[in-house]
């Protein structure tokens, strides 16, 4: 691990100071009847990127707050170059240029009303076409791992997850950590069973009751809607048809992606960004695409995604790396696996090999390898709502 | 060859890394201690899926990561497969 302590790889330096291992150019509706007139522009213009959703109208409170804290954390992100936002009318669409604004990043926005569609697409491909030029001149960096900011989730799991990818991962986060990165974790349900064991890995004792706070308020979200004894949803069919059986058995599991001795140093509410590097647990959901975005909105660039059974998700801005050690899912999904580790199960490789091959499988993409998910084409951009519209 | 892991001696019930076959002897690997253990299977124990080690009674704990993973609701043997027809979690 000598040559490990401090790796260089090459990626973007933003304007302010945070880096970024892509460098994309996104056209970002404020609103669901916006996303004709961003998918015409990034029709338009190559090299942009349109990141269609369903919200943005009649939202209130806090999940309002959610839903800007969300879409300025995306064009914020640091693998995003520059941001045109298009949205129905022009206070909110403001508001969510102004925010991502702050970043020092090029960012501008248009409205729909009192232009009409036709003349609002001309107006921002134009600037669309503006920023992937100059986009398309910046050049990569050596930056130091260290500041490249991890997410990790998994997803379809199965008991291969606990046995090998998962541990995979915890044993790379250890590492990451123990250089001076800065990582995350998640999935308040699905640390049911084990949420003592999560206290206990909390930094201090106030941090610990942070996170008891969060996982007391989901069991009562799930306490007050829900209408069986959830065993229909978790565990997932997948992760049943994987040999999984009880929601303790995939919580024990799941908290294998944290490694053995990390500490998390704090708790962020969803989308929001930490302050400092260390572990943090992150309250999302347990939803692969809907957990991603939440972490992309926080600023992290890349993110580790062990499967059993094998989910296929992907992210628009964040890479998605995966892994898996299940041999069926690494066999006949080979076209979604970033990283093999079965090697594991049989006996061929440890775990500190095993997340050793994964930062390097980081640095490497990092350095511009695109991730299966890249490749396939899988951007499932998916807004965390909190409850219904006004 | 390995057929199934044990994540720690704690545990009751170990893990098949390849499809097991009922009658076959399989060997198990504890991950913590790298001792083996050798259980004979009563049923098929598909690649995933659970093989109990011990005898298990209704009310008894199925022990995991050496954590209680949830309650046996039908009397299981040494061998058998362990899934959704004979455990079920203690939340929800």
């Amino acid at each position: 691990m000598a040559k490990m302590k401090n790796p260089k790889v090459f990626a973007y330096r933003r304007e302010n100071g945070r880096v970024g291992i892509r460098n994309h150019v996104i056209i970002l509706p404020l609103d669901d009847l916006s996303n004709s007139a961003c998918e015409k522009v990034a029709y338009n213009v190559k090299g942009c990127k349109a990141l269609p959703h369903a919200y943005g109208r009649l939202q209130f409170g806090k999940d309002l707050e959610l839903f800007f804290r969300t879409l300025i954390g995306t064009g914020s992100n640091p693998n995003v170059a520059a941001a045109v936002v298009i949205g129905i009318e022009p206070e909110w669409t403001q508001r969510v240029v102004d925010g991502i604004a702050k970043t020092g990043k090029p960012v501008a926005g248009f409205s729909i009303e009192r232009h009409g569609e036709f003349k609002t697409v001309e107006t921002a491909s134009w600037k669309a076409k503006e920023y992937v030029h100059w986009a398309s001149e910046l050049r990569r960096e050596p930056v130091d791992l260290k500041e490249i900011w991890v997410s990790v989730k998994c997803g379809e799991s199965d008991t291969t997850s606990g046995l090998a990818s998962n541990p995979t991962v915890g044993n790379a986060l250890e590492k990451l950590v123990a250089m001076g990165g800065t990582c995350s974790f998640g999935e308040t349900s699905e640390i049911t069973g084990a949420e003592m064991v999560c206290q206990e890995r909390a930094v201090n004792a106030k941090v610990g009751e942070q996170f008891m706070a969060v996982f007391n308020a989901y069991q009562r979200m799930i306490e007050a809607n829900k209408t069986d004894d959830l065993s229909g949803s978790q565990p997932t069919k997948g992760n049943i048809r994987g040999g999984l059986t009880t929601i303790e058995e995939k919580a024990f599991g799941n908290l294998q992606k944290i490694g053995k001795k990390i500490k998390y140093v704090g708790v962020l509410d969803k989308a929001e960004a930490p302050t400092k590097p260390g572990l943090w647990f992150m309250d999302t959901s347990s939803a692969a695409a809907e957990a991603v975005t939440l972490w992309a909105a926080a600023g992290f660039v890349a993110h580790f995604f062990p499967t059993g059974q094998g989910n296929i998700i992907g992210n628009p801005i964040e890479p998605v790396i995966k892994l898996t050690a299940n041999p069926l899912t690494a066999k006949t999904m080979a076209e979604h696996i970033d990283y093999d580790c079965s090697a594991i199960l049989r006996g061929e490789m440890t775990l500190e090999e095993s997340g050793d091959n994964l930062i390097q499988m980081l640095i490497r993409t990092c350095n511009g390898r695109l991730t299966a998910q890249e490749v396939l084409g899988h951007e499932e951009f998916v807004l965390t709502k909190l409850y219904e519209s006004a | 060859m390995i057929h199934f892991l044990v994540h720690e001696e704690a545990d009751n019930v170990g893990v098949a890394t390849v499809d097991i076959s009922a009658g076959e002897t399989a060997t198990g690997l504890y991950m913590d201690s790298q001792k083996k253990i050798k259980v004979k299977a009563l049923q098929d124990i598909p690649l995933g899926h659970k093989i109990a080690l011990t005898r298990l009674k209704v009310d008894d704990s199925v022990i995991k990561y050496g954590h209680d993973i949830g309650r046996v609701v039908a009397d299981i043997k040494a061998g058998e497969h362990v899934h959704i027809h004979n455990l079920k979690t203690r939340r929800w």
